[in-house]
C-alpha cells in the first residue's frame, strides 16, 4: 500500500512547492502595486488631515485600508468575499452567492444550448460538403463581431418581444460557446484515420453506423477540450449579458454597480467569484472527461 | 483438396486446377493509375488473374509493386481505371455490399476505445447479429486465435502479435467466404509468425475459405499457398504465377523438404527476374 501511494504523495509535494511560490510571488507583487497605485490618494488623505509627520508604516497601512482604493489589497478582497458570501443570507441581494447563482444558471443554460448547437453544426459540416463550404465562413465571421457591441442589442431586441431575464443572457452565452465546440467537433469527427474508415467500409456500414461507432467515439477527447473552452466563454457571455440589464442581478450587474459607486473591492470580489466559478466548471468537465475516457479504455 | 495437381506447375496466365471450385475472383486486363501531385503512378498494369473457390493465393513482390493496391481493388476500396474485375460473379462493389470478404489490414486497426471482445463484435453489430449470437461468436473466434480470456482487455494491453490475431478473429467473426489479408504477420517475429502461419493453415483447411494473402516472405508464401502470384514493379504487374502443390497437411518441417525448397527457389528466381526488368 505505502509503496503504491508514496510516489503519488511525492508528486503532490513536487507540485505544491512551485504553486506556493507562485502564489507568494503574486501576493508580493499585488501588495507592491497596492501601495504604488493608492499612494496618491493616501498623500491627499494625510494632506487634508494636516498630518505632516506620518511614518512610512502609517503610509503603507493607509494604502491597505482605503474605502475606495484604486487597487484593493488582497486581504481587503478576502474580507469583502467573506462578508458577501458567508455573512449574508444566500437569498439576499447583498449575497455574492445569490448573484453567482443567477450568472451560473444563465451560463449553464447557454452552455448546454451552445454545446448541442455546436455538435449539431459539426455533424452537418462533416456530412455535407455544401454545408461545410457555405457555413464555415459565416461561423468564423460571427466570432469576429465584438460581443460587447451586440450584447446590448440582443438584450434590447429580445426585451421588446417580451423576453427578459435568463433567456437573453443564455443566448449570448450560446453565441460565444457554440463556436469552440463546432471547431473542436469538426476536427474530432474527422480524426479517424483512413484505415479505421476503410474497415467500416468493408462491412458495408451505413453513414449512421460510421458516425455512431467510429466518428463519435473518436471525437470524445475533442469534445471535452472544446467544452472546457466553451464553458469559460459561456460564463463571459452571461456576465456580458448582465451588464446592459443593470439592476437585474448577477455577477455582471455586481461589476457594473461596483464601478458606478467606485466600490473597487466589490468589483474584485465579483471578479474572484467569476474566476472561481469558471475554474469549478472546468474542473467538473475535467472530472467527467476522466471518467468517460477511463471507461473508453484510454491508457492511464 | 489433397488430390495431386496436374503436372504443369508454372503457367503464365491462369492455371486451371481441377480440384478447386468455381472462380471467385476474375480480373481481366486490370489497370489502375493513381493521379498524384507529381504525375500519374501506374500502380497496376494488365492484371489477369483467376482465384478459385477454396484456393490460398499469395501475392509476393518487392515493395511498391501494387500488392496492396490489387487487394484493395478486389475489396472495392480502390477503383480500377481500366479492365474488368468480378468477385463472386458480381462487381467488387456489389460483392462488398454482400459482405463477401473479411479484410485483414497490415496494421491491426483495432478501435482503441473498444475491448477486444467488442472489437470482434464490431462487424457483427454493423451486420445486425443478435446480442446472444455476438457473444457466442466472440467466444468462438477468440478461442480460434488463442486469445480466450482476453475478451475484456483493451487493445493497448495486448502485444502486437495478439492484436493482429484479434484483428484476424474480427475478420472471421461474421464468417465470410473469403479472406483478404494484407501482410498480416509482417510486423511479427519469426516464432510468432510460424505459429500463426500454422494456425491460419489449419483454419483454411478446416473452413475451405478462399484466402488471398499478401506477403514479402518467400517461405511464408510457399508454406501457405496453393498458388503464388509473383509481381514486379513499375508498372505493377504479374510476372509469374507458380502453383504450389504441397497438399493441405503441412507441418512446419515441410520447409526442409526438397519439394518446398524447389518451389521457394522458383519464387526467388521469379522475383529476381521481375526486378531485373528495370
Ligand atoms: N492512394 C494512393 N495514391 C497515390 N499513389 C498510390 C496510392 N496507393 C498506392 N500508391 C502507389 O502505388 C504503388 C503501389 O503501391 P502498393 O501500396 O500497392 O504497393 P505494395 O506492393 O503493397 O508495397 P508494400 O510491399 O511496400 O506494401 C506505389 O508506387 C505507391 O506509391
Ligand atoms: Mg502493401
Amino acid at each position: 500500500m505505502t509503496a503504491v501511494t508514496a510516489p503519488r504523495r511525492r508528486l503532490t509535494e513536487g507540485r505544491a512547492v512551485p504553486v506556493a511560490t507562485m502564489v507568494l510571488a503574486i501576493l508580493v507583487i499585488w501588495y507592491a502595486c497596492t501601495i504604488w497605485l493608492n499612494a496618491r490618494w493616501q498623500l491627499q488623505v494625510f494632506d487634508r488631515a494636516g498630518q505632516a509627520d506620518w511614518t512610512i508604516w502609517q503610509f503603507v497601512a493607509g494604502t491597505f485600508a482605503q474605502d475606495r482604493p484604486v487597487l484593493p489589497a488582497p486581504h481587503q478582497v478576502l474580507v469583502e468575499l467573506w462578508n458577501s458570501v458567508a455573512m449574508q443570507d444566500v437569498t439576499s441581494r447583498r449575497s455574492l452567492v445569490y448573484h453567482a447563482w443567477i450568472t451560473l444558471s444563465a451560463t449553464l443554460l447557454g452552455f448546454v444550448m451552445g454545446t448541442v448547437l455546436g455538435i449539431a453544426l459539426a455533424v452537418l459540416i462533416v456530412h455535407n460538403r455544401a454545408v461545410d463550404r457555405s457555413l464555415m465562413p459565416w461561423l468564423i465571421a460571427s466570432q469576429t463581431i465584438p460581443i460587447l457591441a451586440i450584447a446590448p442589442m440582443i438584450v434590447v431586441v429580445l426585451a421588446s418581444i417580451g423576453l427578459t431575464g435568463l433567456v437573453p443572457k443564455s443566448l449570448i452565452s450560446t453565441y460565444l460557446s457554440f463556436f469552440p465546440v463546432v471547431v473542436g467537433m469538426v476536427k474530432g469527427f474527422r480524426s479517424p484515420d483512413a484505415l479505421q474508415l476503410d474497415l467500416m467500409r468493408t462491412y458495408h456500414s451505413s453513414r449512421g453506423q460510421v458516425f455512431g461507432k467510429l466518428r463519435w467515439p473518436s471525437a470524445m477527447p475533442y469534445l471535452f477540450t472544446s467544452m472546457k473552452v466553451g464553458v469559460a466563454a459561456s460564463l463571459v457571455g452571461a456576465i456580458v449579458g448582465e451588464l446592459p440589464t443593470g439592476a437585474a442581478g448577477g455577477l455582471g450587474s455586481r461589476l457594473l454597480a461596483g464601478s458606478y459607486y467606485g466600490q473597487t473591492t466589490q468589483i474584485w470580489a465579483a471578479l474572484f467569484m467569476a474566476a472561481a466559478l469558471s475554474a469549478t466548471l472546468i474542473f467538473v468537465i475535467g472530472l467527467v472527461e476522466r471518467i468517460v475516457l477511463k471507461r473508453m479504455g484510454v491508457r492511464p | 483438396m489433397n488430390v495431386a495437381m496436374p503436372g504443369h506447375t508454372t503457367v503464365k496466365s491462369d492455371p486451371v486446377p481441377a480440384n478447386f471450385g468455381k472462380p471467385v475472383i476474375e480480373a481481366r486486363d486490370l489497370d489502375l493509375t493513381f493521379q498524384t501531385g507529381d504525375g500519374p503512378v501506374h500502380a497496376l498494369s494488365k492484371i489477369n488473374l483467376t482465384v478459385r473457390q477454396g484456393e490460398f493465393v499469395s501475392f509476393i513482390g518487392p515493395s511498391g509493386c501494387g500488392k496492396t493496391t490489387l487487394l484493395r481493388v478486389i475489396a472495392d476500396l480502390e477503383q480500377p481505371t481500366g479492365g474488368a474485375i468480378s468477385v463472386n460473379g458480381l462487381s467488387p462493389e456489389a460483392a462488398r455490399k454482400a459482405r463477401a470478404y473479411g479484410y485483414v489490414f497490415q496494421a491491426p486497426a483495432l478501435y482503441p476505445w473498444r475491448t477486444i471482445g467488442k472489437n470482434i463484435a464490431l462487424p457483427l453489430e454493423v451486420m445486425g447479429f443478435s446480442a446472444a449470437e455476438r457473444q457466442t461468436r466472440i467466444r468462438d473466434n477468440l478461442a480460434l486465435v488463442d486469445l480466450a480470456g482476453f475478451e475484456n482487455k483493451f487493445p493497448w494491453q495486448l502485444s502486437g502479435g495478439m492484436q493482429q490475431r484479434a484483428s484476424i478473429a474480427r475478420a472471421l467473426s461474421f464468417d465470410p467466404d473469403m479472406l483478404l489479408m494484407d501482410e498480416p504477420f509482417g510486423a511479427l517475429d519469426e516464432i510468432v509468425r510460424d505459429h500463426l502461419n500454422e494456425q491460419l493453415l489449419k483454419l483454411w483447411a478446416k473452413t475451405q475459405k478462399t484466402v488471398v494473402f499478401v506477403t514479402h516472405s518467400i517461405p511464408e508464401a510457399v508454406f501457405l499457398s496453393t498458388k503464388i502470384v509473383v509481381m514486379s514493379p513499375r508498372p505493377g504487374r504479374i510476372h509469374e504465377v507458380i502453383d504450389c502443390d504441397l497438399g493441405t497437411d503441412r507441418p512446419l518441417e515441410i520447409r526442409e523438404t526438397p519439394e518446398f525448397l524447389a518451389i521457394a527457389a522458383r519464387v526467388r528466381d521469379g522475383l529476381r527476374a521481375g526486378h531485373s526488368y528495370d
